[in-house]
């Protein structure tokens, strides 16, 4: 499938309506010649223009706020703190802000790219694991069972830890019952099935007990900004989760030939499989433990991630991972200045802009399939 | 790829009725299918009509239903007034839904294809949560037709308006076609923005509109009576006819589009008009009974199961489309311990029976 | 002199904003059997697809009986032309004999859904291409080549008067091969049908046409009589093959045989 560069001149106007800086960065944006049947890739361009990019939404989400604040102000905020009100801001609100969104825009991009590769599907995301699902069953059965308890962060946090990879084991089980083990095609459906029974769960459960509806309500937007302090916490499991998907990077392109080629090729399918989901399902939950569900990002930033790199899982996955986090936290910043003093969900937003500029896309370009 | 030596398929030729010039094929097995569908819709329905509150006798249905002399005006505006309508809406409903389902797995060309896709079902419920939330409970205090209008008509018109979109959005003017890829892609974006902004929505103003609106989103049949439902009925009883006539053009449209061309089917019009009924359909259907799940993706691939047909035939869809729904609203609403949205029902049934049916086609072929 | 059924004036085709066929002007004579060969990409199956509006040209115009070929409808079109597509997909389930019956579907109505006659030309159809035995079985438990064989009978159904084949014999062994390549000739030379076909093996090509068109970038390099056309200058200039040509045994039609790399320049002249 055929792109130019139309795409990366949207992606140039998006940016430059935030950030004044932009017209630098976009110098660095690779030019692809236009549509004549040739699609010449540069991956390590296109991967330096999405660190560039990331390095500047990173900026931006420091710098922007209730309170404006600039590079100085930053450096000394981190550097040389002395507890006056502006680096109080930054250390205690931006910058905890700014690494949740980091981590959890990197997750969503790693994970959604595996979840793509592993059922050929570009328009799946890692919610078919059941993972936002599972979730949310865990935290309504918290909040039914355990009351106000289990409404705080912390519990919340591990709650929607737990149900994620519960509900990714039961995919993964149900998706492996079948003759041929898990396939694409099985693991869609047994995702489809996981979390459609969940999802019916968690509406019983919230239809008859108001506090539980009133914690999902809330949970269910999605927001890099409460839960700062959780990193540490979820490390080990972010660090697993990395190493799992570092593994596979290595079949998904023999995979992405089809699973004969791929056996044929050397390829030991069932464990691609098999470390595949168990990296999606543990980065994903990662994300949702952090941030709560935010299913766009998963969906649209592998698809990004391919215009700048092409379908090289090598490329792919490490510029989903800092597209991911760049694009969460333009996301987010967007939030913050649009509804000045309030906040717009970074949730929203991303849906609001990336929806369209998806349906754009769609429309002008071929969206590489896969 | 060698050959793999297999019976013949489990399934009765059509045989084929002449005289002079006219000729009918009859497919004896569709039309066994079809008339134990009847049967069992006819089931449900009573079942619904009796069970739905008080329990009735059958023979007080049948007397309330047909009022012959001597019938006590209460059982008549009982089983008229008060239960029908939402028996009636709820086969509605499910049949429309389901040949909604059929029509939108026939142009995506993908049997797990729903309406969902289309961005009508996500637009209908931004525009009932809209209604919920932001006029505040009982459709902003109106009162009457217009609050028992007031809620279908902003889901009718959110319906409309994002299945509208995508459905322009997905031409492409090059090749004169209506993309099958371009429009999942197109719904997927739709959905994603309505469905945020549905999700924001939940947060502003209090539990109990969040309640109220989590509830239609689940499929609900509470509350329905002739005023909502008259209307939709006089709409979806046409499109359910037209869907009707347009049903020979299924099996062909399932080939690839050269083929399907080449052999005389003029795409380019059939269709833009397959999904056009399908969205209105869908419309229709979440009109009247809110968002109700799996009945659009569960129906045309069991009537497809049952009938061995190679595309689901529209009649048969239907039937088992209205029977699933009446029969989970009887259950979810009327024989739980605690009255549940039918939605929660359908999926909860639905489910494993999608994995089954696909899990056991998957064996056949292979 | 026969009239030309079908016809290629100026014509250009392409999609994506590529130019595949540019201004190419092309007759084809009524109950002529025409072969379409030419390197890989050069535009052979976009030609035919044009031909049967399954693309709209982007300049020019495709002629058939004369009338411009968009003034017909979809199904006015399929009465007379049937195309076999390079991949054709089945929905799933099908059975031979319902795929081969689709083929009458250009003929039917609402309340001629299946008549004496189409029961016969889907018999006649099967019987044909030799899967009589085959009708009742799913189209997915085929081979690939008894596949091939169901969607040329589904094109042989349509009993259309042009047929237009892409690459019809690629799955087939040999004997099927010739056994299709026969039936055309048969459908030809009875039934009086136009045929114009895409072939890779030249060879065949050449024993079962009246001529051949060579292609190449979309544009027509040659067009004529085989022993005409295939020749070894040809060959190089088109394929960038070097072979030697010789008259086969029963016709004297011209047969391909490729030299290996190593044969010197004293060879492309042919030597018989």
């Amino acid at each position: 499938m055929l792109l130019d560069c139309s795409g990366t001149h949207r992606l140039r106007a998006i940016f430059l309506a935030y950030y004044p800086w932009g017209s630098a960065v976009t110098a660095v944006l690779p030019r692809v010649p236009l549509a004549e049947g040739r699609r010449r890739r540069a991956p390590a361009r296109g991967l330096g223009a999405a660190v560039v990019l990331l390095l500047a939404a990173l900026l931006g989400s420091v710098l922007i706020g209730g309170l404006e604040s600039s590079l100085a102000d930053v450096w000394h905020a981190l550097a040389t703190p002395d507890g006056s009100v502006a680096d109080v801001a930054i250390r205690e609100l931006r910058w905890p802000r700014t690494l949740n969104g980091l981590v959890v825009g990197a997750c969503l991009g790693i994970a959604g790219c595996l979840t793509q590769a592993h059922t050929r599907n570009p328009i799946a995301d890692p919610g078919l694991l059941g993972i936002y699902s599972g979730a949310a069953l865990a935290i309504v059965t918290g909040s039914l069972l355990g009351g106000a308890a289990l409404e705080a962060p912390g519990p919340q946090a591990v709650l929607a830890f737990v149900g994620a990879v519960a509900a990714s084991a039961l995919v993964f089980a149900v998706g492996s019952a079948s003759r041929h083990g898990v396939t694409t095609v099985t693991l869609v459906l047994a995702g489809a099935a996981v979390t459609a029974l969940a999802g019916g769960l968690v509406s019983v459960i919230v239809l008859s007990n108001d506090a539980a509806l009133d914690t999902l309500r809330f949970w269910q937007l999605g927001s890099i900004a409460v839960r700062g302090g959780m990193i540490p916490g979820v490390l080990p499991f972010l660090v697993v989760g990395l190493l799992l998907a570092a593994l596979n990077i290595g079949s998904l392109n023999a995979l992405a030939l089809g699973e004969e080629t791929a056996a044929s090729l050397g390829v030991d399918v069932r464990r691609s499989r098999t470390v595949g989901v168990a990296a999606i399902a543990v980065l994903a939950a990662v994300a949702v433990t952090l941030a709560g569900p935010i299913a766009f990002a998963g969906l649209l930033v592998p698809h990004l991630a391919r215009r700048l790199v092409g379908l090289d899982y090598r490329w792919q996955v490490p510029c989903s991972a800092v597209l991911g986090a760049a694009v969460l936290l333009l996301a987010d910043t967007a939030g913050r200045v649009v509804a000045r003093p309030g906040e717009l969900p970074v949730g929203v937003l991303l849906a609001v802009i990336g929806g369209p500029f998806f349906i754009h896309l769609a429309r002008r370009r071929k969206l590489v399939s896969l | 790829m060698s050959a793999t030596v297999t019976s013949p398929r489990p399934r009765l030729r059509p045989r084929v009725l002449r005289a002079g010039q006219v000729s009918f094929v009859l497919r004896p097995r569709v039309l066994l299918v079809g008339l134990l569908a009847v049967a069992v819709l006819l089931l449900a329905v009573l079942a619904h009509l009796m069970f739905a509150g008080r329990p009735l006798s059958l023979g007080d249905v049948l007397r309330g239903l047909a009022t012959p002399a001597g019938t006590p005006p209460r059982l008549t505006l009982q089983v008229q007034e008060f239960r029908l309508p939402r028996t009636v809406a709820g086969a509605l409903a499910g049949a429309c839904l389901a040949v909604s389902g059929a029509l939108t797995q026939n142009v995506a060309r993908n049997p797990l294809a729903t309406p969902e896709i289309l961005g009508v079902t996500s637009g209908a419920s931004l525009g009932a949560v809209s209604v919920l939330v932001l006029a505040g409970g009982g459709a902003g205090g109106l009162s009457g037709v217009a609050a028992a209008l007031g809620l279908p008509l902003a889901a009718a018109a959110g319906a409309v308006l994002f299945g509208g979109t995508v459905f322009l959005l997905a031409f492409r003017r090059s090749q004169d076609l209506l993309d099958s890829n371009r429009m999942v892609l197109v719904g997927l974006g739709a959905t994603a923005v309505a469905t945020s902004l549905v999700t924001w929505m939940l947060t502003l103003g209090d539990v109990s509109n969040a309640a109220q609106a989590l509830t239609w989103m689940s499929g609900s049949l509470n509350g329905r009576d002739w005023d909502a439902v008259i209307p939709v009925v006089a709409v979806a009883l046409p499109l359910l006819l037209l869907s009707a006539m347009a049903g020979r053009w299924l099996l062909l449209g399932s080939f690839d589009d050269n083929t399907a061309r080449s052999l005389g089917l003029p795409l380019r019009v059939t269709r833009p008009a397959l999904l056009l009924l399908a969205v209105l359909l869908a419309a229709a259907g979440t009109v009247l009974a809110g968002p109700v799940a799996f009945v659009a993706l569960v129906c045309p691939l069991a009537a497809r199961h049952v009938t061995g047909a190679v595309v689901p035939p529209l009649g048969v869809t239907a039937l088992l489309g209205a029977a699933f729904v009446v029969v989970a609203d009887l259950v979810a609403g009327f024989l739980l311990p605690h009255a549940l949205p039918v939605g929660v029902l359908t999926t909860v049934l639905g489910a494993p029976v999608l994995i089954a049916l696909v899990l056991r086609s998957q064996r056949r072929t292979s | 002199m026969t009239h030309s059924i079908l016809a290629a004036e100026r014509l250009s085709l392409g999609f994506e904003g590529r130019t595949v066929v540019e201004e190419l002007s092309l007759q084809f004579e009524q109950g002529s059997v025409t072969t379409i060969i030419g390197p890989n990409g050069c535009g052979k199956s976009t030609l035919l697809k044009g031909l049967s509006r399954l693309l709209k040209p982007t300049a020019g115009r495709v002629l058939l009986e004369g009338r411009d070929v968009l003034s017909f409808s979809q199904r006015e079109l399929a009465r007379r032309v049937a195309v076999l597509p390079q991949t054709p997909q089945a929905p799933s389930g099908l059975t031979v004999t319902e795929l081969v019956t689709r083929g009458r579907h250009p003929r039917q109505k609402w309340y001629q859904q299946f008549s004496a006659g189409d029961e016969a030309a889907v018999v006649a159809a099967l019987a044909a291409t030799d899967i009589t035995d085959l009708a009742d079985m799913a189209l997915d438990d085929l081979s690939g080549g008894q596949r091939q064989r169901a969607w040329i009978s589904l094109a042989l159904a349509q009993e259309s008067d042009i047929l237009l084949l892409d690459e019809p014999t690629t799955y087939l062994d040999l004997a099927h091969q010739v056994e299709v390549l026969e039936l055309v000739r048969r459908l030809n030379r009875e039934l009086g049908r136009t045929v114009v076909m895409v072939l890779h093996d030249i060879s065949l090509a050449a024993r079962y046409s009246d001529r051949i068109v060579a292609l190449r970038g979309g544009r027509v390099e040659a067009q004529g009589e085989p022993v005409d056309v295939v020749t070894p200058e040809l060959l190089w200039s088109v394929f960038g093959l070097r072979a030697q040509v010789v008259p086969e045994p029963s016709e004297g039609r011209p047969h391909v045989i490729p030299l290996g790399a190593g044969a010197d320049d004293a060879s492309r002249l042919g030597a018989a």
